[in-house]
């Protein structure tokens, strides 16, 4: 698909300056918005969507690596399926965000909403402030495939649930030296994967059991809070001297029994 | 069965996606506010409906007649008209009797015939009931002896306008810019297991309480068998009907507080009880055991209100989106925040409440409200 194949009305929406692609995506529907960012990338762009109010799955399925900055609030499952790009959203994320995401960044300067990675299994996703209920459920990894999810804040109940792999990380940099993370049922289900919380966990469930951490995992966790901390420009030396907890799975296969007769 | 098929499943598919889409904003102050930010968040969710449900609720409505029941009535026949005046005619003082004010070339689905009332009791018939308890029974009773008339909104200086099509036009079809009200609940529906039908559509309401609901109660099925102790009929074929008849019971027939009646509808699950004091272990295990019957079993998502009180709810477990926003005298919640963000980009404060925790607002003060409300 090419610019040129785009109606004039959409095509309308979008202007060049500086080296920046402007999208105004105010009262544009999704497809739409979507149909722009598959006909933009070549050469690699920078795009910024301005007035986004709430259109889902923004940046879906994109393979191109292209730099994607949106304005306002996307709405859910934003960067569903990405397969390579990088979205920032400059603003709070709604429900979904990364869901099943394969490839690629998301950065969210604000809060995120529910089911952040939803059955991801590969790409990052950093949220600078807290997320809602069931961040990360059932992310996966195989081989070479390792999605990571690193959340500035604290989570809700359900974090980590049915989480089959990748790597989760929790800061609650406003919680103090030693922060109390207050969500409950954590790793419900949990068969795969490593969940690493700054400070303590009030409440886990009974599929995770909590490890002390060893080099190797130190060694993990400074190269992807340094990650974090150069989206958001943040020292990570004072994040490093608080310490960790670490959940894994009890077992591979915690409902294994559940059903047998 | 062509016709019902149009009208229950009018894209022939089977989708059972559940996400319908609530807003609702309140002035705390009192201050009285058109239809056009609500209306322009709720259709900003388009996405969570499928054109088969929108409907709003609106207070402080109707200051000429604040003291007055307006009862808004759909007739789906003539039959069922006659039938209801001749109830209402018999139990109530009329003071007016009126068409609702509609727009025909709004995008909407066979509308019924739309009727308001505004009415007060006939005092001799009285005997031991409030005014409205009484308005409650006979509220039930066109219900349920009709065939065809169903009272929509019974409330005091307030009104539900619902329908089938899209939020957006279902304001277009109610010519909702010509009201003022400083509490303003909307939906947008996407029905899954009943019908979208005229009274199916959200607001449910009765007396001046009204709900909002995105999710499925699967406790349906006890909720109104308990409630019909209580002389509650469910009418309208929807699982949402028995949470306006249970805060009606609860709130104002048992006058129990909100912040009980919330852990009634979403209890903490027994595992958290486990873990509590004494006190509050035997508060919960008694309301568990009493009201086991009104609990809200499945994913939801509820914004309630009455005259002066709007509150959002979800499910314990968190199964449905609530965002809850604040500016200056401005209380919002939404299932997303970008309709939020759509009518106030910039806010004092966002969140997202906690599974089971109600949001609650209420008007400043009520002479504020009667000032603002005689002005």
């Amino acid at each position: 698909m090419t610019e040129e194949s785009l109606s004039s009305a959409i095509r309308n929406r979008i202007n060049m300056k500086d080296g920046i692609v402007h999208v105004d995506a105010g009262g544009l529907h999704y497809k739409d918005l979507n149909t722009i960012l598959r006909t933009l990338g070549n050469p690699v762009p920078i795009v910024h969507i301005e007035n986004v109010y709430g259109q889902r799955y923004i940046g879906t399925d994109l393979s191109n690596n292209m730099e994607i900055h949106i304005c306002g609030t996307p709405g859910n499952d934003v960067a569903a399926f990405l397969d390579g790009s990088t979205i920032i959203v400059h603003g709070n994320a709604q429900d979904g965000v990364g869901n099943t995401m394969n490839r690629g960044r998301v950065i969210v300067h604000g809060r995120a909403g529910d089911i952040v990675g939803h059955s991801m299994r590969g790409g990052e996703v950093y949220i600078r402030e807290d997320v809602g209920y069931r961040c990360g459920i059932h992310m996966k990894e195989f081989e070479g495939k390792k999605p990571l999810i690193v959340v500035g804040g604290t989570g809700q109940d359900y974090l980590g649930e049915y989480m089959a792999g990748g790597t989760l990380i929790v800061l609650g940099l406003k919680m103090g030296s030693k922060p109390i993370h207050h969500a409950r049922f954590l790793g419900t289900g949990m068969h795969g994967g490593v969940i690493y919380l700054r400070g303590e966990a009030v409440h886990t469930s009974k599929e995770v059991q909590i490890k002390p951490l060893d080099e190797s995992d130190y060694k993990i966790l400074r190269r992807d809070v340094e990650a974090f901390c150069k989206e958001f420009e943040i020292q990570p030396e004072p994040i490093m001297e608080c310490e960790f907890t670490k959940l894994i799975p009890a077992s591979k296969r915690p409902y294994g029994n559940l059903y047998v007769y | 069965m062509k016709t019902a098929m149009e009208l229950n499943n009018r894209y022939n598919d089977d989708k059972v996606n559940d996400a319908c889409g609530l807003f609702g904003m309140m002035d705390l102050s009192g201050r009285r506010f058109g239809a056009e930010e609500p209306v322009k968040a709720i259709a900003n969710m388009h996405e969570r409906s499928n054109g088969l449900g929108g409907g709003f609720a609106a207070y402080g409505i109707y200051p000429e007649f604040r003291n007055d029941y307006a009862l808004h009535v759909m007739y789906l026949n003539q039959e069922s008209k006659e039938k209801s005046e001749a109830i209402i005619s018999n139990n109530f003082d009329v003071l007016r009797s009126e068409k609702i004010p509609v727009d025909y070339s709004a995008h909407v689905i066979r509308p019924p015939l739309m009727w308001r009332y505004f009415v007060h009791p006939k005092q001799n018939l009285l005997s031991t009931l409030t005014s409205d308890d009484f308005v409650v029974e006979q509220v039930m009773r066109i219900n349920m002896e009709t065939c065809g008339a169903y009272v929509f909104s019974s409330g005091k200086n307030m009104g539900v306008f619902k329908g089938v099509g899209f939020p957006e036009d279902i304001a277009a079809f109610f010519r909702l810019n010509d009201y003022e009200g400083y509490m303003w609940i909307c939906h947008g529906r996407f029905p899954t297991n009943t019908p979208g039908w005229w009274g199916g559509a959200h607001p449910f309401n009765i007396l001046d309480w009204t709900v909002v609901h995105n999710g499925e109660l699967s406790s349906y099925g006890i909720n109104r068998r308990y409630l019909e102790m209580f002389n509650y009929n469910c009418t309208m074929q929807t699982d949402t009907e028995v949470l306006a008849y249970t805060l009606d019971l609860l709130r104002r027939k048992q006058g129990i507080p909100l912040s009980v009646v919330t852990k009634i509808l979403a209890p903490p699950l027994w595992e958290e009880i486990a873990d509590m004091n004494p006190t509050q272990k035997r508060l919960y295990t008694t309301l568990r055991m009493s009201y086991g019957s009104l609990l809200m079993n499945g994913p939801f998502s509820i914004i309630a209100a009455h005259q002066g009180e709007m509150m959002g709810l979800t499910d314990r477990i968190k199964l449905r989106p609530l965002t809850a926003a604040t500016l200056d005298n401005m209380l919002f919640l939404s299932s997303e925040e970008s309709a939020i963000r759509l009518v106030a980009p910039v806010l004092d404060r966002v969140w997202s409440p906690l599974g089971g925790e109600p949001v609650v607002g209420r008007l400043k003060s009520d002479t504020e409200r009667i000032e603002v409300i005689a002005h």
